[in-house]
């Protein structure tokens, strides 16, 4: 990690208005991330995608976000107005989510979506951006860039369109990567092949990594660090390869939930929550 | 108890005919869960539906306790065999208690002392008399897949079929079903087949496991084997690999 | 809510009761979750608004002799024929001197019997075809279907004339009429919901358990199709009472001396220049009504929309 961390968070909350009360759906959150592939774990309910949405400044309305420090780079996230997110989202960070078939824009050709992205942020001429937009399908090992070009969203497959989904988001050459389950809906052995071009992507261009999942599998062998996250808190950071020593009764419990072809028996390790991890 | 020859099915998409299954071959001994692991597309879920009678399926390909079944059946061979689906937000009716649901399969089969019965399953799914009049929005997806698997069991079939059961849950809620659907399988000596993308949950819950590509059965094997990773196939020695992460040595250029 | 208002000692018990997370007994189960969806209703201003026009027509309807302040709607009173409005006729007279505020006030039961009796031809009409047509699929689903086809391709007013007057004046003709123009949307409604429905994994749970065709479409997918065919009977009241109105003002629902809103404007509409009241009044009425119903469609969308809650 450089001597300036790319990311800065310290005490993010995220609190939703509801029946009366606030629900905090992130509570006091802090890390600093360098140009590095971070993951978190966490099951539904735990803040690992509000967090995400947070730092891009995506939490939906009621949603109430503060923090004692938000800064991507020195620019401080927090202050910024709507019309400077513009320069930031897309351009600085990007966001890939679960599912390609709601995140592309379903009545618009694959290629003519990556271009609009790139001049959007880099404003090249119209042949520029289409040369960039190849490169990128090329890049993300589409095999036939040209065919993938001219097609709509509902004519790829699941991975292809992930594929898209990753050309589309690093076109702009962002700082900061947000990907959020990338890898959930779809199937393991193109699970592996994303990945393997997550991995070199953002290898080659130095980028920072924040790999959200619910997996541990897959964020302990893809990722440098882990934030394990509870009930809106961080209760364990680590090296993702430390995993297996982890300390928190919570991680322990998780790694010991998950069935495993090498180490099989009778019964699984159910998760007794403790009142005490909230505190 | 479960004889699948040569089962073939096949969709009508407009004018084109897509084979989701063909010519699956496999047996199921009694008492044994039998699991089946394919990625989407596979036709793994297809081959479960045909076996409980949701698709038309040749009158000779699936056979249970010995008798031919189709897809139209009788009460009682319907009583035989029992499903539990995928998603729990989507297989418990939006508009009926728990107690309702509960109640449906026991009023269909003219079932006398419905309400000691209905407490009853409710207790061995781990549920109280709580959760017994609530719709189920207002149950976690946890709950709502024991109420799935309660409502499968208040029949007393001799036979259930599992679609994916935990896919759609916590990793932590998921180790709570699992070893809940092993515990029933025990108490009521049940013949299972499971079908999952995740080859980890299979191989934790079967003896035998179907391994399916495009609609086809590529290889059938023990759980010891596949560990020991003697597969034959090498699509097999794929799902393997990638089910067990993510590896940078082996990341496919 | 009956039994709040009738027991105010046990008010707060009771909604305490009816908000519980654990309800001990289906009733409890059932009343709680009528609670939710009467507390959504009334929470959406628009809704509610809706909810009180129509509620305030249903009491003027039940009680017309009692609002109409004993002024009979029939009785005539050539001497004082076409009076404006005034203390004595608050909304002046008609050609035959009868009063206004009465005719109208009694007016709001015929409407409501038209609105009452094709509701309840309509929807079970609409329902079965529907549910029939989306559940069994194949041959059964072209044929009710093209039969839908046909009569959606008519436009209602004229189909609704044509039987009307095959059949003869009169209301319970007319009601006829309108329930045969009406159902087609129901069914084709009802249809949509039911393949969507019939598709989905706790159909495919009865269908396992052994359940009957005719039980699963009368205990499973009817009740879910039930609530957007009621939010969009309270839409199309409006209409309804409109080609009501239409049949009344040519002459073709109910027949004189009762008073029908529509038969009302079409005997006012040759004064409209010089005595204005005569079809203003009843056509207001005929305006306010349709508001109030499609108000309260509008909430009761938004209540049974499970996006929403």
């Amino acid at each position: 990690m450089s001597a300036a961390p790319l990311l800065e968070v310290e005490a993010l909350d995220v609190a939703f208005p509801g029946r009366g009360r606030l629900t905090h759906a992130v509570r006091g959150v802090s890390f600093a991330l360098g140009r590095e592939r971070l993951g978190i774990v966490g099951e539904s309910g735990s803040g690992k995608s509000t967090t995400g949405r947070a730092i891009l400044g995506l939490v939906p309305w009621p949603g109430m976000v503060s923090a004692k420090r938000l800064t991507l780079g020195g620019i401080d996230l927090m202050a910024l107005r709507p019309h400077e997110w513009l320069g930031i989202r897309g351009r600085r960070i990007s966001m890939v989510m679960q599912d390609p078939k709601y995140s592309l824009n379903p009545v618009v050709k694959i290629g003519e979506q990556i271009m609009e992205t790139y001049r959007l942020h880099r404003r090249g001429s119209r042949r520029e951006a289409r040369r960039r937009a190849l490169d990128m399908l090329d890049a993300v090992r589409i095999r036939d860039p040209d065919l993938v070009f001219h097609r709509y969203p509902h004519q790829l497959s699941g991975g292809m369109g992930q594929r898209a989904m990753i050309a589309m988001m690093l076109i702009a050459e962002p700082d900061l990567l947000i990907a959020d389950e990338p890898t959930s809906a779809l199937d393991v052995t193109v699970q592996n092949h994303v990945l393997g071009i997550l991995d070199e992507l953002v290898a080659e261009r130095g980028m920072g990594l924040i790999f959200i999942s619910h997996n541990l599998t897959i964020v302990s062998s893809f990722c440098d660090r882990v934030l394990v996250m509870y009930g809106g808190r961080i209760v364990e950071e680590c090296a993702a390869s430390g995993l297996a020593a982890a300390r928190h009764p919570y991680t322990r419990a998780l790694i010991a939930a998950a069935p495993s072809i090498d180490r099989p028996k009778a019964e699984l390790t159910t998760i007794t929550r403790d009142p005490a991890w909230l505190q | 108890m479960i004889e699948v020859a040569a089962l073939s099915v096949t969709f009508h998409v407009g004018h084109v005919a897509v084979r989701a299954v063909r010519e699956v071959s496999f047996a199921v001994t009694e008492g044994e869960t039998f699991g089946i692991v394919g990625e989407s597309g596979s036709g793994k879920s297809t081959v479960l539906r045909a076996i409980a009678g949701l698709l038309p399926t040749p009158r000779d390909s699936v056979r249970i306790a010995g008798r031919a079944v189709g897809a139209r059946r009788t009460r009682s061979e319907r009583r035989l065999l029992q499903f539990v689906f995928q998603d729990p937000y989507a297989s418990l009716h939006p508009r009926q208690t728990v107690d309702q649901i509960l109640n449906e399969p026991l009023a269909i089969h003219k079932i006398a002392g419905a309400g000691a019965l209905v407490g009853r399953a409710l207790a061995d799914v781990g549920l109280g008399p709580e959760h017994r009049f609530r719709y189920p929005h207002q149950l976690s997806g946890g709950q709502r897949q024991r109420v799935a698997i309660a409502r499968a069991l208040i029949l007393d079939p001799r036979i259930l079929l599992l679609d994916e059961p935990t896919s759609a849950l916590d990793v932590s809620i998921q180790a709570e079903i699992l070893n809940l659907i092993a515990r029933l399988r025990r108490a009521h000596r049940l013949t299972s087949i499971l079908v999952s993308h995740d080859l980890a949950v299979v191989a934790h819950l079967c003896d035998r496991i179907a391994i399916m590509q495009e609609g086809s059965l590529v290889e059938l094997l023990d759980v010891e084997r596949l560990r020991r990773g003697e597969a034959r196939e090498a699509y097999t020695r794929e799902l393997l690999r990638a089910s067990r992460g993510y590896s940078r040595a082996q990341a496919p250029a | 809510m009956t039994i709040a208002s009738a027991d105010p000692g046990g008010k707060i018990s009771l909604r305490a009761w009816l908000a519980d997370e654990t309800p001990k007994s289906r009733t409890q189960a059932f009343l709680a979750n009528l609670w939710r969806g009467v507390v959504a209703l009334c929470s959406n201003p628009v809704a509610f608004g809706g909810l009180a026009v129509v509620l305030a027509i249903v009491l003027v309807a039940a009680l017309a002799p009692l609002f109409a302040f004993g002024i009979s709607p029939i009785e005539q009173d050539l001497a004082h024929r076409l009076a404006p409005p005034s203390p004595t006729h608050w909304f002046g007279t008609d050609e035959l001197g009868r009063d206004i505020y009465a005719r109208t006030v009694y007016g709001a039961r015929v409407t409501l019997t038209i609105v009452v009796l094709v509701s309840v031809i309509v929807v079970p009409i609409g329902l079965t075809v529907g549910t029939a047509a989306g559940y069994l699929g194949g041959i059964v689903d072209t044929v009710l279907m093209r039969i839908t086809d046909i009569f959606l391709a008519f436009p209602r007013l004229i189909l609704a004339l044509a039987f009307a007057s095959a059949l003869g004046a009169g209301l319970r003709n007319a009601v006829i009429a309108i329930a045969l123009t009406a159902w087609p949307p129901y069914a084709r409604l009802a249809r949509a919901e039911t393949i969507t429905i019939a598709r989905s994994d706790y159909i495919a749970a009865v269908v396992l358990q052994g359940a009957s065709t005719p039980r699963i479409l009368l205990r499973h997918v009817v009740p879910l199709c039930l609530s957007s065919v009621i939010v969009r009977l309270t839409l199309d009241m409006a209409g309804i009472i409109l080609t009501a109105a239409g049949l009344g003002f040519l002459g073709l629902g109910q027949q004189p001396p009762t008073p029908e809103w529509g038969a009302m404007v079409s005997s006012g509409r040759d004064l409209i220049l010089d005595q204005w009241w005569v079809a203003t009044i009843p056509g207001l009425a005929i305006f306010v009504a349709s508001l109030g119903f499609n108000l309260l469609g509008d909430g009761l969308r938004d209540v049974f929309d499970p996006k929403a809650a």
